[in-house]
């Protein structure tokens, strides 16, 4: 017997919900041979500003966890991904029109970079702290701290390891992030929104933009609530032009990243969306 | 201030009911109001939220929501020092933009008021000259459960210190129980308090906290009721119980005070207070209230928005109207 085809409706991820633009405006996303596939959000600037409002709402609760349980909520995300692989497979393979062999190896990559960076979480503060030596009866302790909202250009040329590899980094020490996922590959990006949805990370940490990063990547970087930019996926836009809006209050930048190796794990990226705090305490006298 | 505006405590009644304000007379009047349509309450405020604003109105509506807001602290743990910094925040609501016109007045607890008169000085005054008034919730805010010697000497008090307005509530447990006599007395007595040393009267908010009045006809019903007594204004909520002020309600309430300003030609203040957080929200009441009264009503002697947190999310949207950016929270004060 035939059905009818149900397509799926992909829309934004914000605050922990799905909802469609505030502009109501979507685009056709297509295959590689121009096929028509599925119709995305096209989010607009006032989404992104609801997505950084969501994202600080969520600062303190996913900063003020455990280090151990952001590991034990990171590894659920792989875990859940995990389950999620096939869908995965068949939206890349739609997407991007790559082999099963790629698609298959590209999100065994992505959970395999979720997996390395959910075990940083109770483990960075010991490779990036210090105890520092000083003249006198103090403790004198240098840790890492979480910069606070980062705004995240994903990756334009890859559907979900990209995008992977740029968000799980600045989660690592508990910062929230809002991304604009690869304009030509969006579906990965919502269906990642979904496995976060349902894997125990709190609405607002993770807020997921689909659409024009050249439209919405200027009101990201001038925000002033917004606390860091990585703009690893903005080579194709004027990313000095962003670096300099983003200067004007005072956000830190990261700067774009091209070809097979952008954004390779590494603790490098885990501290780029750090602050050090130093503390003195006295030590006892007795 | 307003001293030509404020009139006679029940000198309305008189006028209205022709002499006999008795319990009954009043009863009767009251009962004969029309009943609201509260489906149609309901769209027409629904509708009236839907609204586009475009920049240039939205610049223009952003200053005249600060003009209108009664900047409000009214916690147990208030200080002078939290009373002062209000004021200073009142005076210059953004420091980063000198522009930013000044709150219509600051509303505290009465024994709050000295504080708030003194750290006002000659900024003290009618808002409808771009000064600050100063306005007190009185008669045992926010339960209203005293006695009415506590709750007069509450008020007299109040006005003693400098308040220009009073905040009163009435008694909603007297009221649901159909005592409307003893509710339309008490305001009465409360505005005969208000009376200041030169003879005039202090601006009175009569509180009809309709989160605690079920239904939209005793919201009506009350608002004439407290119109009657000589009232000055009509104020929604304490913004201490929940639901607090919805459109619908003051949609009615403004209806209310449209139709007394037909029967009469005198003009009475609306106050929604409590809830209104955001810039969108507090449009939507300035579209209903040009709507409904037109834009003479948007004065500070007609109608204000109780509040504390809108203040700052006004300001950021006038931030981004200014600078083409969006603001943030780092960028207004901690309250």
């Amino acid at each position: 017997m035939t059905r009818l085809t149900v397509p799926k409706t992909y829309k934004l991820y914000l605050g922990g919900k799905f909802p469609r633009s505030e502009s109501g405006r979507t685009y056709e996303v297509a295959t590689p041979a121009g096929e028509f596939l599925a119709n995305a959000s096209l989010a607009s600037r006032k989404d992104a500003r609801d997505a950084v409002v969501a994202a600080r709402g969520a600062t303190g609760g996913w900063a003020g966890a455990t280090a151990y349980n952001r590991g034990q909520v990171l590894y659920r995300v792989a875990e859940v991904l995990e389950g999620r692989h096939a869908q995965f497979v068949d939206e890349i393979v739609a997407q991007e029109g790559v082999s099963r062999a790629a698609a298959t190896a590209q999100v065994d990559e992505a959970i395999d970079r979720w997996v390395w960076y959910a075990g940083w979480c109770d483990k960075y503060a010991q490779v990036a702290g210090n105890a520092n030596p000083v003249a006198g009866p103090y403790f004198n302790i240098s840790a890492p701290e979480p910069t606070g909202v980062v705004a995240v250009i994903a990756p334009q040329d890859s559907s979900l390891l990209g995008l992977v590899s740029a968000v799980a980094p600045a989660l690592v020490t508990g910062n929230t992030v809002v991304v604009v996922a690869s304009e030509r590959f969006p579906l990965s990006a919502i269906s990642l929104g979904e496995v976060l949805a349902t894997s125990d990370v709190p609405g607002g940490v993770v807020n997921v933009l689909t659409g024009s990063p050249a439209e919405i990547a200027p009101w990201l970087a001038s925000h002033q609530d917004v606390d860091a930019l990585d703009l690893v996926g903005a080579g194709e836009l004027d990313w000095p032009a962003l670096e300099q809006a983003a200067a004007e209050s005072v956000t830190r930048v990261s700067w774009p990243e091209q070809g097979p190796d952008a954004a390779t794990p590494s603790i490098e990226r885990i501290r780029a969306f750090t602050e050090t705090k130093t503390v003195w305490h006295t030590k006892s006298l007795l | 201030m307003t001293l030509e505006r404020a009139v006679a405590p029940a000198q309305r009644a008189v006028d209205i009911l022709g002499g006999d304000v008795s319990e009954s007379a009043l009863k009767g009047y009251l009962e004969g109001l029309p009943g609201v349509d509260a489906v149609g309450l309901e769209q027409r405020a629904a509708g009236l939220g839907t609204r586009s604003i475009k920049t240039s109105s939205k610049a223009w509506a952003l200053d005249r929501i600060i003009e209108l807001i009664d900047l409000t602290t009214l916690e147990g743990a208030d200080t002078p020092g939290k009373v002062r910094s209000l004021v200073a925040k009142a005076l210059v609501p953004d420091a980063s933009d000198l522009t930013t016109p000044r709150v219509a007045a600051v509303c505290v607890y009465g024994d709050m008021v000295p504080h708030a008169v003194e750290a006002l000085g000659a900024a003290h005054g009618d808002p409808d000259q771009g000064l600050v008034s100063v306005a007190a919730v009185a008669t045992a805010f926010p339960s209203g459960r005293a006695s009415r010697a506590v709750k007069l000497a509450d008020t007299r008090d109040a006005v003693a210190a400098g308040a220009d307005e009073i905040d009163m509530v009435i008694d909603r447990g007297a009221f649901l129980s159909g005592r409307w006599g003893q509710v339309f007395d008490e305001i009465v007595a409360v505005k005969d308090a208000c009376r200041k040393a030169d003879g005039g009267y202090a601006h009175l908010k009569v509180i009809l906290e309709t989160g605690e009045l079920n239904t939209y006809d005793n919201v009506r019903r009350a608002s004439v009721l407290a119109i009657l007594a000589g009232g000055d204004f009509i104020k929604t909520s304490t913004g201490k119980v929940s639901p607090a002020a919805t459109l619908p309600v003051t949609l009615l309430m403004l209806e209310t005070v449209r139709d007394w300003h037909r029967w009469t030609g005198e003009k009475i203040g609306v106050k929604p207070a409590g809830g209104i957080r955001t810039s969108k929200d507090a449009i939507k009441y300035l579209v209903t209230v040009a709507e409904t009264l037109g834009e003479e009503w948007l004065v500070p002697h007609l109608f204000r928005y109780g509040a504390s947190s809108l203040l700052n999310d006004v300001l950021l949207q006038r931030q981004k109207l200014t600078t083409g950016r969006y603001s943030g929270p780092s960028y207004v004060t901690i309250d």
